[in-house]
């Protein structure tokens, strides 16, 4: 099922004019900015299908913006995104690609700051319900309708059953989860929705198992902290 | 969820003993972990969003961000007080309900996205008019916008929501069988006339293009929601007489994909077909991207043109 509740369906409440070209991109924006885990000083935007065609009449801009600068889809705000996100220091640009995607309202973002980067990839499916189909090279899907943790760790017998299985010790009920690896015993990804928030102590003893180099949070939902 | 089309959401609505809105409350809470409460709650702050537009819209008219469109809901409102419009008073209100609301929408105003914000006056201009019209409370509406979620949930899940997927079909035409079901239970119709309702609507906007001028979410994407506010009325009307949607609605769920999957690119909200490659469509995109290079956004369409000096091109067009 694409859409999973009545919320994806009625809702969001949103600043206008479309929840696909706007919602959307705020909410992938969003999770970009979550995952990154601090605001960029730089993010470059490529656009493709209808995205790339219409963002400027839709302020599909303004919303990815706003999704950097962390705003909800029914900020006043999101009108001056581009103007604050500027005034904030961080740079913003915006280009055109062509790309074999399935969906025609996809967006790639490109995060640096800090001497990292993230480059994540997404597209708007309507009602601002998302798909998230790549992190870093890794081709897993998620929607980030509940929280969602990103455990990127090496590649070794057992290593998603301990994450798992700590999940489960603590109480996190998993609703959906993917995972890919770029080689056979090299780096992995593994996504994991959950319908309970993740502790930062949960994340942090997660971070310290073995073969874990890095753990992220996007949690989108009401109260769900940065 | 314990429903994925339509016949079954009638038959659990049997088995349960309960309307459409109170069995999509009842999965709701199963599905979110939350008490019914919470959940209702939420959804009577997103019928307080509903309001609060259709409101605004009429008090505190805006012109749009790239100034296109605007004050419609007035004209409209103002030719119904007369007493004469064709459509009798109530239809008439109803329109410029939904008319407002996505006004409101493309002036980057607040609203509830109905399935989407394209399509987001049609529901709010039936429910408030109807409210007004019956002496509704607000707790009935909130009930309401569960079944016409139930309806939407089986829509998307089976055929699509989004203009760019399946065409204006997919947007303006999935809002009015939401409202037309939700409308038909909210009269006091079985669910199996609801479900007739949804189908009976959906045949009437089969093949609907997305064709919005210069890609905007106002020609004709505004008039498009008050004429389906209307429709929404006269399905609930045609249900509630009786009519049956002899293909049922289910299978005509499956028309929708069919057809909006045959739908080429340019009439999937690309701006590149329809009314929107007409002589005046391209004209006033000419005139809006062109001279105008503040309006609507920024040019910027090459290739990777700085984001940074952008800020003096905000404040374009009607924002305020």
């Amino acid at each position: 099922m694409r859409f999973k509740d009545v919320f994806s369906i009625i809702g969001p409440s949103m600043v206008g004019p479309s929840s696909s070209h706007t919602a959307g991109a705020l909410r992938i924006g969003r999770t970009a900015r979550r995952l990154f885990g601090t605001q960029p000083e730089a993010a470059e935007i490529v656009l493709y299908g209808s995205f790339a065609e219409t963002y400027m009449g839709h302020g599909t801009d303004l919303a990815l913006a706003a999704g950097l600068l962390d705003f909800e889809t029914d900020d006043m705000r999101i009108r001056d995104a581009l103007r604050l996100a500027e005034l904030s220091g961080m740079n913003v640009t915006f280009g055109k690609g062509k790309g074999p995607f399935a969906h025609p309202n996809t967006v790639r973002l490109t995060l640096s700051g800090g001497g990292r980067q993230d480059a994540i990839v997404g597209a708007s499916i309507g009602g601002g319900n998302i798909e998230m189909t790549d992190v870093n090279g890794f081709d897993v899907k998620f929607t980030v309708r509940t929280p969602t943790l990103f455990v990127f760790h090496g590649d070794r017998p057992g290593i998603v059953a301990e994450v798992t299985g700590l999940l489960g010790r603590e109480g996190v009920n998993i609703g959906y989860m993917d995972v890919d690896r770029k080689s056979r015993r090299g780096d992995a990804l593994t996504v994991i929705e959950t319908d309970e928030a993740v502790s930062a102590a949960l994340q942090d003893t997660i971070r310290g198992m073995k073969d874990v180099t890095r753990v992220g949070l996007v949690d989108l939902t009401a109260g769900g902290g940065a | 969820m314990k429903f994925s089309h339509l016949n079954e959401l009638a038959a659990c609505c049997r088995e349960d003993g309960k309307t459409i809105g109170q069995l999509m409350l009842a999965e709701q809470a199963l599905e979110s972990g939350q008490s019914e409460e919470q959940v209702f709650r939420q959804m009577a702050d997103y019928f307080g969003v509903m309001k609060e537009a259709v409101r605004r819209g009429l008090d505190e008219p805006v012109p749009s961000r790239s100034g296109l469109t605007g004050g419609d809901a007035v004209r409209v409102k103002e030719y119904m007080e007369r007493g004469d419009a064709s459509l009798g008073k109530e239809a008439c209100l109803a329109m410029a309900y939904a008319l407002s609301v996505s006004e409101v929408n493309a002036s980057m105003g607040r609203i509830v996205a109905t399935p989407t914000a394209g399509s987001c006056g049609i529901i709010p201009g039936a429910f408030v008019s109807s409210q007004e019209r019956f002496g509704w409370a607000d707790d009935k509406l909130v009930m309401g916008l569960f079944a016409a979620g139930a309806i939407g949930y089986v829509i998307a899940n089976n055929s699509f929501i989004s203009g760019a997927e399946g065409g204006c079909q997919a947007e303006v035409g999935s809002a009015i069988g939401m409202a037309a079901g939700a409308l038909t239970e909210l009269r006091g119709g079985t669910p199996e006339q609801a479900v007739h309702a949804v189908g009976l609507a959906l045949k009437n906007s089969l093949g609907l293009i997305c064709d919005p001028v210069g890609g905007l979410v106002e020609i004709p994407c505004i008039v498009r929601n008050g004429f389906g506010a209307v429709t929404a009325l006269a399905a609930a009307d045609m249900a509630l007489a009786g009519v049956r949607s002899v293909i049922p609605s289910d299978e005509v769920i499956q028309v929708m994909l069919e057809v909006g999957g045959a739908m080429p690119d340019k009439h999937r909200e690309t701006g590149m077909g329809g009314l929107a490659q007409t002589p005046t469509g391209k004209r006033i995109v000419k005139d809006l991207y062109g001279k105008k290079k503040s309006a609507g956004g920024n040019e910027k369409g090459q290739e990777k043109e700085k984001g940074k000096g952008k800020g003096e091109t905000e404040g374009e067009g009607g924002a305020s």
